[in-house]
């Protein structure tokens, strides 16, 4: 590109992250070089993840002196006036918002595991060691295992899949399984509606999931991991496969981990549409090469797992918050959040929102705060009748309970789950008797038929709530509803039978009128 | 690439490895769009597993087809977040101008129509993936316009 010697190199940069590449980022790009080079700009085009305010994407940055500014959502035949108006100066324009770490709805979150997305090139390992990376590695190379394990144990860190189980305490059992081969798994197979943090960070800042199964490695002696990712996300392969590439030539991978003497490779293995894979037993079966059946516990992954040998498996955000709390120590981690639940949570605002994207957030604000501080209410205008919290198998949470914190125990004890952090969104035209349905239809569709309560209860829930929303002999088939959804809860052989029934149950108690039952009285909701 | 050929190379390419069935039934369908029938006890003798192993983890999984699809693949999101944004009314315009179902293909043979559950692109519903392609906030419009860029490599 021509310009005057004597024009800097304006740096712009624009998400390559899929949801924006999906509303058109790649073409705003296009139309950004080929602006520039018209007017004899010199610029730097740099494509990076997304921030995660998703309604401005396609988003545009440019670097001044103060700071990034931002511009969104950009269309290609806007860009000329964005030229026009001394955008690359951060000039006013009507898509302006000025510096894009003061929107308020970035500026309000708490970026530990995020801290580098849309921040980075998420393929410049020199950006991304610029950024604090591979820093909690190098410190974990240098802790005895046992230490190692303690740390993460007294960071508070719980699996962020969903279950929330101390991801220490797994890693703690490998460390301790005598076995010549270990693995560690990293279950990228982000299956609930509602959720893309696993998808987000792998594009825009994949060496954090490498890095962090790395420790995983170092630490509990296992020296081959996979990344279980699933076939929806060709975008996130893509980038994953070219950063192992790059992880490996730098010495980041290998036979000798950044010259520690020790062992450890990746790679990415592709699932292939089947959301039971999400569970860690189905998965391992499914690595294997085989049907994606769920396995009895015990024997744990943790003992004999992948191939029979000991492994770690952990879900994405997991992995990726490990080398931060490395880097940072574990108290740095624990100060943030509630309860038993510590540090932050990427929540994900979806469905019928204004302001979709990703919050991370450290535990303890409320679903109100999120939809409406964060969300900006519904995208239609209209109430906010019910949000779907933790995939299609959480509950649908009415208003009454809106101002529940968001904490693991806070959740459960009001018959939903935080899950994976996805939070879906209906206004009052939803149908929830039609999303009660749909719940159970789905676990008919998924189920691995391995337990009965989950292959056959299924598939008479259908029935059923298709009974009463027929309206025959409905108060005898809302017993059997519930009756069926107590047995698949406590006979179910794992979640997605065992909780397939939350959805469902939320509806029966805080929607019936959907099931064309008698309305629930407002003081009791 | 022939399917012989493709076959082949799947085999060649993964049939070593540790679990390498799945990897190896995405090398053949990923070349060919589908997984043939007819490939399958080939594929068992290379995996040593026998025949029926390979086909239930084949009609486990619904990512793999067992028959050819049109020239495009048009995944439509199903999922919570993009029923909340209307996917539904997408669906019916959908089978309405294209005189498919779900999991059809169109007469002409460019395009076939199939369900996936969530995209990763829940922020952005309703979504859809054309081939390899992620599309979001998807209306009417938006569809057509993508259905005719089907069309027009024929």
């Amino acid at each position: 590109m021509s310009a005057a010697p004597s024009a800097p190199v304006q740096r712009i940069f624009v998400a390559r992250d899929s949801a924006a590449v999906s509303v058109g980022a790649d073409r705003v790009a296009a139309a950004i070089a080929a602006e520039a080079a018209r007017c004899g700009s010199a610029v730097e085009l740099v494509r990076t993840g997304s921030r995660g305010m998703l309604w401005l994407e396609p988003l545009v940055e440019v670097e001044t002196p103060d700071g990034r500014v931002a511009y969104g959502p950009v269309r290609p035949e806007d860009v000329p006036g964005l030229f026009a108006a001394g955008f690359l100066h951060g000039g006013r324009h009507a898509l302006g918002h000025g510096l894009t770490e003061r929107i308020a709805y970035f500026a309000r979150q708490e970026r530990l595991t995020f801290a580098r997305v849309g921040l980075i090139d998420p393929l410049a390992l020199d950006d991304y060691q610029r950024h604090g990376g591979t820093a909690g590695l190098r410190r974990a190379l240098e802790l005895e295992p046992a230490a190692a394990v303690q740390l993460l144990l007294d960071s508070g860190l719980r699996g962020r899949g969903g279950a929330a189980f101390p991801t220490g305490i797994k890693w703690r059992t490998v460390l301790g399984a005598p076995a010549p081969v270990k693995y560690v798994v990293c279950n990228a197979d982000e299956g609930d509606s509602g959720t893309f943090s696993d998808r987000m960070i792998m594009e825009g800042d994949p060496f954090v999931l490498i890095e962090g199964m790395t420790i995983a490695g170092v630490v509990t002696g296992a020296r081959q991991g996979y990344i279980y990712l699933r076939s929806e996300y060709p975008y996130a392969e893509a980038v994953l496969v070219r950063a192992l590439d790059i992880a490996r030539t730098a010495g980041l991978l290998g036979p000798d981990v950044l010259g520690s003497g020790k062992a450890f490779d990746l790679e990415v293995r592709r699932g292939a549409g089947a959301y039971i894979c999400g569970e860690e037993t189905s998965l391992l079966e499914s690595l294997e090469g085989k049907r994606g059946m769920v396995r009895f516990r015990p024997p744990l992954p943790a003992i004999q797992g992948l191939f029979g040998r000991p492994t770690v498996l952990n879900n994405v955000i997991s992995l990726a918050s490990v080398p931060g709390i490395f880097a940072q120590g574990a108290q740095a981690y624990r100060d943030f959040g509630m309860g038993r639940s510590r540090g932050t949570l990427p929540f994900q605002l979806a469905g019928n929102i204004r302001h979709g994207g990703l919050v991370e957030k450290a535990f303890g604000l409320t679903l109100r705060e999120l939809l409406y501080d964060f969300g900006g209410g519904s995208a239609s205008g209209r109430p906010i009748r019910a949000v779907q919290v933790g995939g299609p198998l959480g509950a649908y949470v009415p208003e009454s309970r809106f101002d529940t914190p968001l904490d693991y125990e806070a959740f459960a004890a009001v018959g939903a789950m935080i899950g994976h952090g996805g939070i879906v969104a209906f206004d009052d035209r939803a149908d929830l008797g039609q999303m009660a349905r749909y719940a159970m239809e789905f676990c008919a569709i998924e189920s691995c038929g391995k337990c009965t309560p989950c292959r056959i209860g299924s598939t008479r829930g259908v029935e059923v709530i298709d009974r009463i929303r027929a309206g025959r002999d409905t108060e005898a088939n809302v017993r059997l509803l519930r009756d069926l959804c107590d047995t698949m809860s406590a006979g179910s052989l794992c979640a997605l039978g065992g909780m397939a029934p939350f959805p469902v149950l939320s509806v029966l108690d805080h929607f019936p009128e959907d099931l064309g039952l008698a309305p629930v009285l407002a003081a009791n909701k | 690439m022939t399917p012989d050929a493709a076959l082949a190379t799947a085999i060649d390419l993964h049939a070593g490895r540790p679990g390498g069935l799945l990897p190896l039934l995405h090398e053949v369908q990923d070349r060919l769009g589908y997984v043939p029938p007819s490939a399958v006890p080939a594929i068992a003798k290379a995996m040593h597993l026998s025949i029926a192993e390979v086909h239930g983890v084949i009609s486990f999984y619904h990512h793999y087809r067992s028959s050819a699809p049109g020239r495009h693949v048009v995944r439509v999101c199903v999922a919570e977040a993009c029923q909340a944004m209307g996917v539904k009314d997408l669906l019916a315009h959908a089978r309405a101008t294209l005189g498919v179902d779900l999991h059809g293909t169109t007469a002409d043979g460019a395009l076939t129509l199939e369900p996936v559950y969530c995209l990763g692109n829940c922020a952005c519903s309703p979504a859809l993936l054309v081939d390899q392609e992620l599309v979001g906030r998807v209306d009417a419009a938006r569809f057509d316009a993508i259905v005719a860029g089907c069309r027009s490599d024929a």
